[in-house]
């Protein structure tokens, strides 16, 4: 039976740079997925657009370009991504840019497009579409003129298309990372987009390897297991036509592929395991069987599913004012105690300045007692040393800036032992929030386009 | 005798909107049904109570030997607005194995 092997190089904006080249050069793969957008990667894309419109995209994709061109137009591995964020045209003509310069040709290069509602929110919110947090099920209206970016989680389809013109790059934007699997299997197998069985399979092969090594031995509880994490091999599917796979890496690297990791992984921001929604079907995951076929090796049969539903997901982001943390270090007896005094210290200051912040937009913690994991793990009594982190939020930018000015004056007019004041006072960051919600399918995918240029 | 669920089990934890979940995977079936049986969605918001503000939810997930959790409004705002250094959940994982339970002496620990 034919199989087709899908690797994937990056699970997110801001992961291994080095992955996706050992992954390239690591042995056979016919697919190299990518993923670069976490949930507001694309409104700090909108800010990089808005200053010079031909940014936009994920540039650390066009360096991973620029190192490993030649050898995908030599070995045919067909690279897909969502790098192209909200410029995929402008990361095509880099592309091609980058080509030039290595003097490589005769390769296509897609484009899907569609995701970016942001332009057309105004008509859609007149149409009737709420665009309702799927969170807090509060309309859109309100805050509109704050969004700062607004897609659609595209599926499959576009990507699918892209291949079947021959593209050997496909650079999307806010396609879902599920569909940089399912997409070469659709084109491979020739599926058809209403077997939902498939679609399932293709999604749940996605799942599994969308965070890169977390499949293969990254974050796995019992770490002391794993071995050579340092040189830890990223995930590939080898599938097959009837919807089985096998979840592998290459010879020679570290990390594991067991029945355990992949099943962490399987339930990583799991919702109802029986639904896993996303645009191309509704996943089942209790239909899921694994088994360990051989060292590294991790069989996934018997997936069902059910037919997509009417909507796709829109992540949305949005100004929400600002934020400013601060950090410092506590050592010597009794740190806790002093740790407690430098942050009321703050607190009071601040206050005599004028300056207040509501007690819920304001947090203390103290790393290395109860910061993660407050009441559950047991804090120390008297630990040598605390690191006390401060933080506070606040339409008010000059208040944080104030904010800032407080930390460092406590290593001379604070209690004893107070250090790690570095890196200058903390500045007030703009806070993007995230907006999920649902729109009618029909109102984007009359919207997806795809071209197919060559070099 | 009492153990502590990372004796006899493993887990991760990510962010789920303002919330997060937590899948935790029993080392065999037999103590899959022992943890299904006492790892209530009650015992793990008493568990969580200092970083759970909402409710929790519990999923079966048998062919995993699994049980996921969603704990709502434990991320202090969830993503970027959270103060938190832990504004994902990553750790709630870990947390969650310090939990004890009951299992027959005879039993697999």
């Amino acid at each position: 039976m034919k199989t087709v092997r899908i690797g994937n190089g990056q699970g997110f904006w801001g992961d291994s740079v080095d992955a996706p080249v050992e992954l390239l050069r690591g042995g056979e793969i016919d697919y190299l997925g990518m993923d670069y957008l976490a949930e507001v990667t694309l409104s700090i894309m909108m800010r990089q657009k808005l200053k010079n419109p031909e940014t936009g995209y994920a540039t650390d994709f066009i360096q991973f370009i620029r190192r490993v061109l030649p050898e995908l137009v030599e070995r045919n591995v067909r690279v897909i991504c969502n790098a192209g964020g909200l410029n995929p045209h402008g990361a095509r003509s880099k592309v091609f840019e980058v080509a030039h310069e290595l003097g490589v040709s005769g390769f296509k290069v897609g484009v899907v497009e569609g995701d970016d509602i942001q332009p057309r929110l105004g008509e859609l919110i007149a149409g009737g579409h709420e665009l309702a947090n799927m969170d807090t099920g509060e309309p859109m209206a309100p805050i509109v003129d704050r969004v700062t970016s607004a897609n659609a989680y595209l599926g499959a389809r576009g990507v699918v298309d892209a291949l079947d013109q021959g593209a050997l790059i496909v650079l999307c934007g806010r396609v879902t990372d599920t569909a940089l699997a399912l997409a070469p299997m659709a084109h491979e197998f020739g599926w058809d987009f209403e077997d939902w069985d498939r679609m399932s399979a293709g999604t749940i092969a996605g799942h599994i390897i969308e965070c890169g090594a977390q499949c293969t031995g990254g974050n796995f509880s019992r770490w002391w297991e794993v071995p050579d994490l340092w040189n830890v091999g990223y995930p590939i599917v080898e599938a097959s036509s009837d919807g089985t796979f096998v979840v592998t890496k290459h010879e020679g690297t570290g990390g594991m592929v067991t029945v355990d990791t992949v099943s962490e992984q399987l339930l990583y921001e799991m919702g109802n395991p029986n639904e896993y929604i996303g645009p191309d079907c509704v996943a089942d995951f209790t239909s899921i069987q694994l088994d360990q076929e051989g060292p590294d090796r991790v069989r996934v049969s018997g997936i069902t599913g059910k037919p997509r539903t009417p909507f796709l997901k829109i992540s949305a982001s949005y100004l929400e004012g600002f934020k400013a943390t601060g950090q410092l270090t506590v050592s010597g007896p009794r740190a806790i105690e002093k740790a407690q005094l430098a942050a009321e210290t703050i607190w009071k200051r601040l206050e005599r300045g004028g300056v207040v912040f509501e007690e819920s937009q304001k947090t203390v913690e103290l790393v290395g007692v109860n910061a993660c994991l407050p009441g559950i793990a047991e804090a120390p009594q008297d630990p040598p040393e605390v690191l006390l982190r401060l933080g506070v939020h606040d339409a008010n930018r000059d208040k944080l800036a104030r904010f800032g000015k407080e930390i460092a004056p406590l290593v001379t007019s604070g209690p004893p032992g107070v250090t790690g004041f570095a890196g200058g006072r903390p500045k007030p960051q703009e806070v993007v929030a995230y907006w999920p919600a649902l729109l009618a399918r029909e109102e984007v995918e009359d919207h997806v386009r795809v071209s197919v240029e060559e070099a | 005798m009492r153990v502590r669920l990372y004796q006899i089990a493993h887990a991760r934890s990510g962010d789920k909107g303002d919330g997060s979940n937590v899948g935790l995977i029993a080392n065999t079936p037999e103590l899959y049904e022992l943890i299904r049986d006492q790892v209530t969605a009650a015992r793990v918001k008493e568990h969580f109570r200092e970083v759970c503000m909402g409710e929790v939810e519990r999923f079966e997930v048998p062919n995993l030997n699994a049980l996921n959790f969603i704990l709502h409004d434990s991320l202090g705002g969830g993503g970027t607005e959270s103060l938190k250094t832990d504004a994902q959940g990553k750790t709630h994982g870990q947390g969650l194995l310090s939990l004890e339970i009951e299992i027959p002496d005879e039993g697999e620990a």
